[in-house]
């Protein structure tokens, strides 16, 4: 692991366990209705301010809280054109199958390749601690996969280009 | 020192006692209250209450008169009288509420309650004999946000709200048809020179001067002189009205706190997101300090680490340690706090639920003679 990436995960970490402190909310606005106060924005006061941890200008994490959910964004590293054509496959894999993912948002945040959000349901119901562990996981993970790929794709092109070579 | 008692996976959302602590209500995160009888050291389920339509979100127990109240996120609230079969009976209670109930407390003569709502108003409600009914007076300025707690001054007139609009009021909760108002020496009514009429807004704080921070749970001392909040800002506060209105504040490193007690006349006992309730004291000087941690549990070994279990625990959960069970407790955030034996203000044991859905009844007692530096004044 290089030497920024581990604070960088710590930060992300420590932000992550402050801010899945959540309660069951039912909505002040619709009546009999409890939504995510993240996703509908429908009152000021029960949200929190947004923080923005990043590594370097494509690596960030958005965290957006509110008083029963909370939407974390990551922008994963694409240093050049493949990492960014395999990124978009890969991210848009999941997203259509965000359901089997449980915490996954079908849908990323403007700016972000990838969005979970995590409500009081899925705190209830999983340890909290296991929740945070998951999504350094799967920032953990995420650049060595695409980094694999791009690997393998470049390797499957050049004995590609060898064997039509190979005629000449 | 600690009494545990699980009740399944589901979180406890609240929980109640009965006057001689044989029996708990308790609401498993959904529309049913369960009613436990104890037997030796396991619980018997001898009633389920049966009638509301979503979450109940609160339940108190009128320890003298054995009367349930429970609210829930439907917008109604219930009392329960039981009949002389011990199955308990509901009435509905019309509290003109139109968004979900939070949070409900008996008053200390049991002749009224107070139910807290999304609504942003705090419905005071008390029996009409003419109509045989339960009544419910509004308080509605000036809460700009859902009530997401409450509590009783001991002279059944003063009624302290915490808010989602990040204050917390004291209002007058004094029903000119039920009583008398004979507290005109609490300090609280001082400026206004007796308790006013319903919903007199009589002190009004800050929970931080740069705004923000939810008030998660708040508490009456036992004198009714004080008292103390706890903020999303991981906060506690302490409010003494004898002294002027003198806020004390106290940032904390610890996860966020959702309820409060007094324990002592000058022992605050404190709980939330990080599952282990911790002990505050507020000195003469006022001063607000950290004494100690109630749970002292230790990480449990498994006893070295065999080769066997390494490798049955990569192959179920993909790492080497196990790491999954918490040290506390309490394995998730704890969400009630109430008391077990003695006073308010003098407690000798009160009892936490969480999320986790376990029940742990803490003794005072025993705690202070096995943690060091742990003094109850």
């Amino acid at each position: 692991m290089s030497s920024t990436l581990r604070p960088y995960l710590t930060a992300v970490r420590h932000t992550l366990t402050a801010a899945m402190c959540l309660d069951n909310f039912s909505s002040q606005v619709v009546e009999r209705h409890n939504k995510p106060e993240v996703e509908v924005r429908s009152n000021k006061e029960l949200l929190l301010n947004p923080v923005v941890i990043s590594r370097n200008e494509k690596e960030k994490v958005l965290i957006e809280t509110s008083v029963n959910s909370l939407r974390v964004s990551i922008s994963v590293k694409q240093a050049d054109e493949i990492e960014r054509i395999l990124c978009h496959k890969f991210m848009r894999f999941m997203m259509m199958r965000a359901e089997n993912f449980i915490v996954l948002r079908r849908k990323p945040v403007e700016g972000y390749d990838i969005s979970f959000l995590i409500t009081n349901f899925h705190t209830e119901q999983m340890f909290k601690h296991k929740l945070v562990d998951f999504v350094i996981h799967f920032m953990e993970e995420i650049d060595k996969e695409i980094s694999e790929m791009k690997l393998a794709l470049n390797a499957r092109a050049r004995i590609c280009a060898e064997e039509f070579l190979k005629r000449f | 020192m600690v009494e545990r008692f699980s009740f399944g996976v589901n979180p406890i959302t609240c929980h109640a006692w009965n006057k001689d602590r044989s029996q708990v209500a308790l609401s498993p995160n959904n529309h049913e209250v369960h009613i436990y009888k104890r037997e030796a050291n396991d619980w018997r389920l001898i009633n389920v209450l049966n009638q509301h339509d979503l979450r109940v979100t609160g339940i108190d127990w009128a320890p003298n008169t054995n009367r349930i109240v429970t609210c829930a996120a439907d917008r109604n609230a219930y009392v329960w009288t039981q009949g002389s079969d011990g199955n308990w009976k509901p009435t509905l209670v019309l509290l003109r509420i139109n968004r979900a109930a939070t949070c409900v407390k008996w008053s200390p003569f049991e002749n009224k309650f107070a139910v807290g709502s999304g609504a942003r108003l705090i419905s005071v409600c008390y029996f009409e004999k003419e109509n045989d009914w339960w009544v419910s007076k509004h308080i509605k300025k000036p809460i700009r946000s859902t009530v997401t707690s409450l509590d009783w001054h001991p002279n059944n007139l003063i009624l302290v709200a915490g808010l989602t609009d990040f204050k917390v009021r004291v209002f007058s909760a004094y029903i000119k048809l039920l009583e008398e108002p004979n507290d005109s020496g609490s300090p609280w009514c001082k400026k206004a020179g007796g308790p006013g009429s319903l919903g007199t807004l009589l002190a009004e704080f800050t929970n931080s001067q740069s705004g923000g921070g939810w008030v998660h749970g708040v508490s009456f001392s036992g004198d009714g002189n004080r008292i103390c909040w706890v903020g999303h800002d991981s906060s506690i506060s302490v409010a003494d009205a004898s002294r002027g209105m003198v806020v004390t504040k106290l940032r904390t490193e610890f996860l966020p706190f959702n309820t409060c007690t007094w324990v002592g006349p000058n022992s605050i006992v404190v709980a939330g997101h990080n599952c282990c309730p911790l002990l505050y004291t507020f000195d003469s000087s006022g001063q607000l300090s950290y004494s100690c941690k109630l749970d002292n549990s230790q990480k449990k070994e498994a006893g070295g680490l065999s080769a066997m279990r390494k490798f049955q625990s990569l192959d179920r959960q993909a790492r080497i340690e196990n790491d999954t069970a918490l040290e506390t407790v309490h394995q998730n955030a704890i969400t009630g706090l109430c008391l077990y034996s003695g006073s308010k203000g003098a407690i000798t044991k009160f009892s936490t639920s969480g999320i986790d859905g376990q029940l742990a009844v803490w003794d005072m007692n025993l705690l202070e003679k096995g943690i060091q530096n742990m003094r109850l004044n």
